[in-house]
């Protein structure tokens, strides 16, 4: 063919450029593999080891503080407005504070929370927020074993060392779901961060991790007969349970099988703990987290003037099970943790 | 067998790439040669191994029947022939059958003197199998990562295989494939739809010709390819299709191992609008 040279430029400049793009945006093998149903059905999750490396740094587990026995006088007893910890031993206490200010505030330490001229003053927000976080924790560890098991959680699990989790979300999702006069505010048609930057809707959790809209989409019947769920509701769906794979670093037959996403005999056993997910979680939002909202500060609240909430990553950040099942729990029976009593 | 009046002039000799003269024979219509001989045993041995894997099977219902490749453990090994080795040993056969094919379309090709379209075509389409058993599963290292031998089992398999990505069609490849498989069809579609129109005139009226054929797509958009390019054109709109699909599968898992709408990051944190 006898191409102009413009156009031979351009076609090299574009081949360079594609070239280019697929290089540096591609991973490569060796990839690792892990098999999760019968051979052949392609139910496998594909992990990049180098990815997978950096994940096992990110969550290095910190050594529990030898424990302080249970005997002597109880907290409450010693210490003034003990509210929530006032039964466990002085010794207990102390580690535990030792703990959490190691957790969720060791570069500002006690006086993140306390007045440390006066140690039961509550007059700082975060301290009453603190104990309620504590209850939380109790909670979860206690009422919620369908979804943490033996393993439980701590304070580390979701904060990681800082005094407000990475991964925490608030109403509208930050997203400003129109742009331009041709828009209407749907929440959809922009990269949805919680749905891997697919075009779906950018706040799945509020009606699913807040409110409790029904996830179940696929018809029941063979005929469009009497289902009211629309694409549209489809896609609300599967923006949550992209949120749902990109939270545990799976991917969707980690807990279904595709060819029918619905029915319970066909999902694998991981996908009974994740419906219990979906239910504590929209539990600690309303119950624990969204009352706060009078005592935070306006800085702590969303653009609508909300609460901090929970989703699956604010514990999971990117892996099946937090910390990669490693409990911490168990080593503070006063958060709950360990095994039932 | 009587043969058709014109059949004389093509049953000629040579053209064999193996064998020389030795298989250069027909039995009725249909001339033999090497790899006459080695499609068909390929394709005895295969079947008979699929029917072996049937019969082990829980069921004879042709549409659960399911030839299942070995578990991911065994890696590039052999397997036990009732854990993956029946599904090892149909690919093979598989693959002796469709290559053996594909070089009898030469030797016919080169026998009557025609150009390399037919087999290069059919190429393709055995690359596109060879990458989904063979490339894409020695690449994330386990036969396991190849497809299943059964009707609805290896549609179960594409659904899986496409969610580990979490959303397909996000896949550049794949939209590129999609894109070359609709095209085809309009494309098939357009040049159909003309020639019947052309070879069905109204009544009274005789058969148009390709000036009427062109005219036409001149007017309605301006340009027509011709005769010639209408096939050129539909050639690599097809075997596009499918070189995009082979492509498309190979990039996931050992390229890609996370859900393709992140791979489009790239595109949100373009210079231009960050």
């Amino acid at each position: 063919m006898n191409l102009g040279i413009g156009v031979s430029v351009a076609l090299a400049l574009a081949a360079t450029a594609s070239v280019g793009i697929i290089a540096v945006t591609t991973e490569r093998p060796p990839i690792e593999g892990v098999q999760r149903g019968y051979r052949g059905t392609g139910m496998e999750q594909v992990y990049n080891p180098r990815t997978l490396a950096a994940l096992n740094v990110a969550n290095k587990v910190p050594i529990s503080l030898p424990s302080l026995g249970t005997a002597g006088p109880r907290a409450g007893a010693v210490y003034k407005n003990v509210q929530v910890l006032g039964d466990i031993s002085v010794g207990q206490f102390t580690r535990l504070m030792v703990s959490i200010t190691n957790w969720v505030s060791p570069t500002q330490g006690c006086a993140y929370c306390h007045n440390t001229a006066n140690m039961a003053d509550d007059s700082l927000y975060t301290k009453v927020v603190s104990r309620r976080m504590l209850q939380m924790t109790q909670h979860l560890n206690i009422d919620w074993r369908s979804h943490v098991a033996e393993t439980g959680v701590t304070c580390y699990t979701c904060h990681r060392g800082q005094p407000v989790p990475a991964n925490i979300w608030f109403n509208g999702n930050g997203s400003d779901p129109t742009s331009g006069v041709t828009q209407a505010a749907l929440g959809k048609n922009h990269p949805s961060t919680p749905a891997g930057i697919a075009s779906l809707p950018t706040d799945p959790y509020t009606p699913f991790l807040e409110q409790a809209n029904e996830i179940r989409v696929v018809s029941q019947t063979a005929l469009p007969t009497g289902d009211r769920q629309s694409i549209k509701q489809t896609d609300w769906t599967y923006a949550l349970m992209i949120h749902m794979s990109n939270s545990l670093g799976v991917n969707c037959s980690y807990c279904h099988n595709s060819r029918s996403f619905t029915d319970w005999s066909q999902s694998s056993p991981q996908r009974v703990n994740a419906w219990y997910g979906i239910r504590m979680v929209r539990d600690l939002n309303n119950t624990y987290l969204n009352p706060l909202r009078v005592n935070y500060p306006a800085n702590r609240l969303g653009a609508q003037g909300d609460a901090p909430k929970v989703n699956c990553t604010t514990c999971h950040i990117g892996v099946y099970k937090p910390l990669f099942g490693v409990s911490m729990a168990k080593d503070f029976p006063e958060l709950g943790g360990g095994p039932r009593p | 067998m009587a043969m058709l009046s014109f059949e004389h002039k093509y049953r000629v000799r040579g053209g064999t790439l193996i064998g020389g003269d030795l298989f250069d024979f027909w039995v009725g219509p249909f001339w033999v040669g090497f790899f006459g001989v080695t499609t068909m045993f390929f394709t005895v041995l295969g079947t008979l191994l699929i029917l072996w894997g049937a019969a082990l099977g829980p069921t004879w219902n042709v549409w659960r029947i399911n030839i299942a490749p070995p578990d991911l453990s065994y890696g590039l090994t052999f397997a036990p022939l009732q854990q993956g080795g029946l599904w090892q040993l149909i690919t093979i056969c598989a693959l002796g059958a469709f290559c053996s094919w594909a070089l009898r379309q030469v030797e016919i090709a080169r026998k009557l003197g025609m150009g390399m379209h037919i087999p290069f075509a059919f190429s393709v389409a055995i690359f596109a199998y060879f990458s989904l058993e063979v490339i894409r599963p020695v690449l994330m290292g386990a036969w396991g990562y190849g497809f299943p031998y059964g009707i609805m089992s290896h549609l179960d398999w594409v659904s899986n295989t496409g969610y580990q990505y979490l959303h397909f069609h996000y896949n550049p490849a794949h939209m590129l494939a999609v894109t070359f498989f609709f095209t085809t069809t309009l494309a098939l579609g357009l040049h159909a739809s003309l020639i019947l129109s052309a070879a069905n005139p109204r009544a009274g009226e005789t058969v148009k010709t390709v000036e009427h054929e062109n005219a036409f797509f001149r007017d309605l958009i301006g340009y027509s390819i011709g005769t010639l390019g209408i096939h050129r054109l539909g050639l690599f709109l097809a075997l596009s299709a499918g070189f995009w699909s082979a492509v498309c599968i190979i990039i996931s898992g050992p390229f890609w191992t996370r859900g393709w709408p992140e791979w489009w990051s790239w595109w949100l944190n373009l210079p231009i609008w960050t």
